[in-house]
């Protein structure tokens, strides 16, 4: 830094303006990561409990995916598929 | 058992294959048994790198599919004691690569040495997952440079959620961040992202700056790991990242340009 740049006014560099960038998408990508997370860990969570009640029931048989479908809706759907032989 | 360390980023040209060489031949300097693997099958470099091109009989591919011996498929390095490499197969074939042939090699190769550094191919394909699968820690090698940061970012998702380490609930892959291609004057005037900024997006521990180097360039044209070449800024830089690799307290060097004088210093230059 020289001392002339004291007297200047701040100026957003470009370096400034990539990490700025950077910065929101390096967030999205953690916040879209940790709610996979979450939703595969509700999904064994949910497979334990059918497992009480319907024994022998194939993990793949159950899906879980979270929809944003508008800016304040956000569905969250639940598939299960029973085996046929059910008691 | 060695410890596993993959060289990963991401985006391509960002110096993996260089750091791997540069990192092997240290830690292989310092007395450890050091083996570097080349996972980039069909494009394979790193023996260049390594000036061992003319050397490569058997390859990895050959070795997972049980046609060679570790003995017959390992180059031992003439310049430095201990170090051996690895070479990628030149087979097209991306699949090459199976989870269970990867485990047995690096299993086998883990009771004779210290340190395994797997250089990923780019991108986030089955080599470089087979490459970041199995390690125990991963050097994130990250231009300062949107593009570059960005894909170490994804890369770094990857290591957290689909390493062997992370499926079997271990402790996580312990990451670092080499930033490499650095330019001091560049980020002082303004138009380069700096080592905090980076360090600060990634949230990634830093673990060594390799400024940009003419040395580097020249290295590769004559096949000898930069490390080697110890009169050179990168060379030195190199050798203090094995330092803190080793779990010592070095000074970071080549973080700002070289001194000006005082009347530069006061008026700008």
């Amino acid at each position: 830094m020289s001392l002339l740049n004291y007297f200047r006014p701040k100026k957003t560099t470009v370096a400034n303006q990539a990490k700025e960038r950077l910065q929101i998408i390096v967030a999205q990508r953690r916040r879209a990561d940790d709610q996979g997370n979450m939703l595969s860990a509700m999904e064994k969570d949910i497979l334990e409990v059918i497992r009480k009640y319907y024994l022998n029931i194939d993990p793949d048989a159950i899906s879980v995916q979270l929809e944003q479908n508008e800016d304040d809706l956000s569905v969250l759907e639940l598939n299960v598929t029973l085996p046929d032989d059910v008691k | 058992m060695a410890q596993i360390i993959v060289v990963t980023s991401g985006k391509g040209g960002v110096g993996k294959t260089t750091s791997s060489a540069a990192i092997g031949t240290g830690l292989a300097l310092k007395g450890f048994k050091t083996v570097i693997i080349d996972f980039d099958i069909g494009l394979r470099n790193l023996d260049l790198i390594m000036g061992v091109e003319r050397r490569v009989v058997y390859d990895f591919v050959n070795l997972i599919n049980g046609d060679s011996n570790i003995t017959q498929t390992l180059i031992k390095d003439k310049r430095v004691e201990g170090l051996y490499i690895l070479p990628a197969s030149q087979t097209r074939d991306k699949d090459a690569l199976t989870r269970e042939g990867v485990e047995k090699v690096l299993n086998d190769l883990s009771e004779k040495f210290d340190y395994i550094i797997c250089d990923s191919p780019a991108g986030i394909e089955q080599g470089a997952l087979m490459a970041l699968y199995f390690a125990d820690e991963a050097i994130v090698v990250t231009n300062p440079e949107v593009s570059s940061v960005r894909d170490s970012d994804r890369i770094l998702g990857i290591l957290a959620s689909k390493s062997r380490r992370s499926e079997q609930g271990l402790e996580p892959v312990k990451e670092h961040l080499l930033l490499t291609r650095y330019n001091p004057s560049r980020v002082e005037k303004g138009e380069m992202l700096s080592v905090e900024d980076v360090s600060e997006i990634l949230a990634v521990k830093l673990i060594g700056v390799i400024p940009e180097s003419q040395a580097v360039l020249k290295a590769s044209n004559i096949g000898e790991p930069v490390i080697l070449d110890e009169q050179s800024d990168a060379g030195q830089a190199y050798l203090d990242t094995i330092e803190r690799l080793l779990g010592n307290k070095v000074d970071y060097r080549f973080l700002s340009e070289e001194k000006k004088g005082i009347f530069k210093r006061l008026f700008g230059g």
